[in-house]
């Protein structure tokens, strides 16, 4: 089946359109040559990093600067670099790939991430000509590896408020820089540091630090909680001589490198802990095969069962998400063209349309590799707290995630903000869907869509549940209404000041996240039952799942089953909040009444389906639908 | 230097296999291919041979359209063109018939050099190369562990058993399979696999080469495969201790040959 784009998906558009199977990517549309990028990447790793992790975890100098180089001759670090400056020059969806195998290894992920994109993006995007032919080269190769250096100590999250000054020489043949940076990832071995300061104090400015500049030096290694394999120290500039032409980018628009760089980030930070993710379960996996207790492997039993299938559930979803956003960004990096000196612009605009799309996936990823490195440690049992096994580093080694990139909360904050601020600059109808689903009249009892709901005759729902995933679809619908429904009360409460109400603000992106997330679970799910040829099915589903579909189909269908109805009770409870915190009294019951309607819904027997599904992990010894 | 390298798509190593309702194969829709192992070293030994003396390594793969996995892998890694012989079962195809359609497929190529892999990891029958160098004429040589071309001849080097080996002249044009491990494979580097998407894969249908029916009909039939079943006993030694244990060895050399 073609991928059929619809001309251009607005970003955010999945809160107010419809989408269609064929219209989103997914690992099922995987071409020859991903999968052979995957391999290299897999093997690459299998051959020359996982054997060396102990080394690499102490920190043995040289080691990681020497693999990253070799990954570079593989083109391995390059993928995001134009051809003309030595780069491969690869999709979205290769560069996905390629992290999720590196992330086999968070330690090496690190490294290569700060390397490869944070530290290298920022001249494809936003270089001069001059810059991109001296330097792209040899960042391609990893003859140069870079580093990004954003944060303080008084500013991470508050990243505008830095303090790093920049004052232009009396000649203006060079900048002198002042300041610290602090958490810098490669710090330790980097050659080339892209230094965010202000010029004069005030305009937030970027430029291309070469470690030889004079007055350029790093400090001691972090002790850190996890990723000890990758080098985290400050970066400390004094009187550091940069020449003028090393400005990247304007005088005071720094923040747009900055910021855009960021997205694209959190994109690949998303598909790496969805890697880990699923190392993670295959070690739970295998551990519970063989790990025996009264008598029985504890992978015979119903709790272990549940936490195996819980985990490649939400795994499931993550990686529905992650290859939708590429899928979303590919066909517009398509329309650059690399030979004009747009190109970084338009590559930009490209991953900056889907930055919504972006921030959920990085705060819900991340969120699952916790989850499920958190279940790996409790599968492990004692052996899971003693660091000879893996789900103990795992552990650790999880938990950056959240953090790094913009903070969860940040980037909560940023998702119903960079919706509202689409929907008014006219570039997201939300607002219409909004008024829509009130039809004029929000405040003035149940809303027509809720009531049309109850209408539906009982032969319209009869149809509905027995074409395949009719409950889910429905469940999706669903979602998206709740969301409309409390961004419109929300706003219609504290309109422009919102974002004051952090609590609100980050459950309606809750909300907003699950939307995301429960469509692009059911959208890879009907695309793969339309190819097995079930679609046309007049019969219900049976509980057990469809007898007549592949086993890898009918262990996806359970997951979405699943994930969607369990996700359900979430949103319900996060709408409650956003409720009852903006509205009181009789508008509130209204509109609870309205919530209670939109997401009505049968109970399924979520304890038969995870059986079902963790049937198969077991049988595989690892994360089954991939 | 021309040289060929045949190539087999097998099931992966680590596929659970599960068999078809009658119990003659195993069910194919459950599995996910590789390349032979073999072959990767005998594709290895060949783009090695290219890079020291020049010249083309084509690869040649027979089996349904499925196999061009193992195709565009092998041009990934650096072969210059491919020629697939589509035939449906391919994967099941005795070494006969496999080896009489490359040899049609082939024989006006004029290769210097073909090289396959030893066996395969399926079948495993090692017949493929050998009845592939009678049906064109050539010489050959097998388990190969080390390959020297000089001056239009070749020396290498085959494993013998207990550990021996021995070093054999031959002249070209030649072929040789290639035992595993002989060297070290390289990746597929992504520039190489963006290449391969241009290169040229020349597809045969087996059907269409002129052959008669008969000969492509395989010369064996699997009657049944199965799964092993294991099985558990018990054996009691009795007599002195000093009797007992030479007992125990004698069984361990002999019967369950572990020591
Ligand atoms: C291992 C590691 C590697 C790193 N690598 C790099 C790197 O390579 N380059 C780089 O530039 N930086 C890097 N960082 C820095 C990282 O991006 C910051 O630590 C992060 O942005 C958070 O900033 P902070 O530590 O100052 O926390 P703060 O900003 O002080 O946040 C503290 C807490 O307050 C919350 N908070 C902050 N502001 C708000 C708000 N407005 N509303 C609600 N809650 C808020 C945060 O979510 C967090 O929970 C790295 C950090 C670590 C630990």
């Amino acid at each position: 089946m073609e991928i059929a784009f619809k001309t251009q998906i607005p970003g955010g558009g999945f809160l107010i359109e419809e989408r269609l199977p064929e219209e989103v990517f997914t690992p099922e549309d995987f071409t020859e040559q991903h999968r052979l990028i995957a391999e290299t990447a897999e093997q690459f790793m299998r051959n020359e990093v996982l054997p060396r992790w102990e080394q690499i975890e102490r920190q043995e100098p040289g080691l990681t600067p020497r693999l990253l180089r070799q990954a570079g001759e593989l083109g391995l670090l390059s993928i995001d670099i134009p051809e003309r400056y030595g780069g491969t020059e690869m999709d979205k969806v290769s560069s996905t790939i390629v992290v999720e195998r590196f992330a086999q290894y968070a330690s090496f992920l690190a490294s290569h991430g700060a390397h490869s994109v944070i530290g290298t993006l920022p001249i494809v995007f936003f270089g001069n000509e001059e810059q991109k032919k001296k330097y792209l080269p040899r960042l391609a190769t990893g003859e140069l590896i870079a580093a990004y250096c954003l944060s303080e100590a008084e500013a991470g999250s508050d990243a505008l408020s830095i303090r790093t000054r920049a004052v232009l020489s009396p000649d203006g043949k060079h900048y002198l820089l002042n300041g610290e940076k602090m958490w810098i990832t490669n710090a330790g071995f980097a050659d080339l540091f892209i230094v965010f300061a202000k010029v004069d104090g005030e305009k937030f400015s970027c430029f291309i630090v070469e470690k030889g500049f004079p007055g350029v030096a790093t400090g001691a290694e972090e002790k850190k909680l996890g990723i000890k394999g990758s080098s985290t120290r400050t970066v400390i500039l004094e009187d550091a001589r940069v020449p003028a032409e090393n400005l990247l980018g304007e005088v005071g628009r720094g923040h747009v490198v900055a910021f855009n760089i960021l997205n694209v980030g959190r994109f690949r930070l998303a598909a790496g802990c969805i890697g880990g993710a699923k190392q993670a379960l295959q070690h739970a996996a295998g551990y519970a095969n063989q790990r025996r207790a009264f008598g029985k492997t504890i992978a015979q039993f119903g709790l272990i069962q549940e936490k195996l299938a819980e985990m490649a559930t939400r795994i499931y979803a993550g990686e529905c998400m992650i290859y939708r956003t590429a899928g979303l960004i590919d066909p517009l990096l398509a329309e650059a063209i690399p030979d004009s000196p747009a190109y970084g612009e338009q590559v930009r605009k490209a991953i900056e349309e889907y930055a919504v799309e972006c921030s959920i996936d990085k705060v819900y990823c991340s969120e699952i590799l916790d989850y499920v490195a958190d279940e790996c440690v409790q599968i492990y049992g004692g052996y899971g707290y003693h660091q000879d096994y893996p789900a103990e580093r795992a552990y650790r080694d999880a938990r950056i995630n959240r953090i790094f990139e913009g903070t969860s909360e940040i980037n909560r904050l940023l998702i119903t903000g960079m919706l509202l601020k689409r929907a008014a600059s006219g570039r997201l109808g939300l607002r219409a869907a909004i008024e829509g689903l009130f039809q004029g009249s929000p405040a003035s009892g149940r809303s027509t869509e809720a009531r049309s709901m109850e209408e539906r005759s009982t032969e319209e729902r009869n149809t509905e549940a027995a074409s395949l995933l009719g409950t889910e679809k429905h469940l999706v619908a669903a979602v998206k209404k709740t969301a409309l429904l409390v961004a419109g009360v929300a706003y219609q409460k504290f309109a422009d000041s919102l974002a004051d109400q952090q609590e609100i603000t980050a459950a309606i992106s809750d909300i907003v996240m699950e939307v995301f997330a429960m469509e692009s679970a059911l959208l890879r799910a009907g695309k793969m039952a339309a190819r097995s040829g079930v679609q046309s099915s007049p019969q219900p589903i049976p509980d057990s799942g469809p007898q007549t579909v592949d086993d890898k189909t009918a262990h996806v269908l359970a997951m979405t089953r699943l994930f969607l109805h369990s996700r359900m009770d979430w949103v319900e409870q996060r709408a409650r909040t956003v409720l009852a915190g903006a509205i009181t009294g009789d508008a509130l019951r209204r509109q609870l009444a309205t919530l209670q309607q939109v997401t009505r819904r049968e109970a399924v027997d979520t304890i038969a389906l995870r059986r079902q599904i963790a049937a198969r992990i077991i049988q595989k010894g690892k994360y089954a639908a991939g | 230097m021309k040289i060929m390298v045949c190539i087999k798509q097998v099931p992966a190593k680590d596929s659970t296999l599960r068999l078809t309702e009658d119990s003659t194969w195993i069910r194919e829709q459950d599995l996910s291919y590789e390349i032979n192992e073999p072959d990767a070293y005998a594709l290895e030994e060949a783009l090695r041979l290219k890079e020291k003396h020049g010249g083309e390594v084509v690869v040649c793969s027979v089996g349904p359209d499925r196999v061009q996995q193992v195709i565009r892998e092998a041009l990934a890694k650096g072969a210059d063109r491919a020629i697939h012989l589509v035939a449906d079962g391919g994967s099941r195809l005795d070494s006969y018939p496999a080896a009489r359609l490359m040899a049609e497929a082939v024989r006006r190529e004029g290769f210097d050099l073909i090289c396959t892999g030893l066996q395969s990891d399926d079948l495993g029958f090692a017949q493929t190369g050998v009845v592939l160098a009678e049906l064109l004429g050539l010489p050959h040589a097998t388990i190969i562990m080390e390959v020297q071309a000089e001056d239009g001849r070749l020396k290498v080097k085959r494993e013998l058993e207990g550990g021996w080996f021995q070093w054999v002249q031959m002249p070209l044009p030649a072929l040789l399979t290639i035992q595993s491990g002989i060297n070290k494979l390289r990746y597929a580097t992504l520039k190489g696999i963006k290449q391969a998407k241009s290169k040229e894969i020349r597809r045969v249908i087996a059907t269409e080469l002129g052959l008669k029916a008969e000969e492509l009909a395989g010369r064996q039939k699997l009657h049944r495969v199965y799964v092993p079943v294991k099985t558990k006993q018990t054996e009691f030694i009795d007599g002195s201790p000093k009797e007992a244990a030479a007992k125990l060895v004698e069984k361990l050399q002999r019967d369950a040959r572990v020591l």
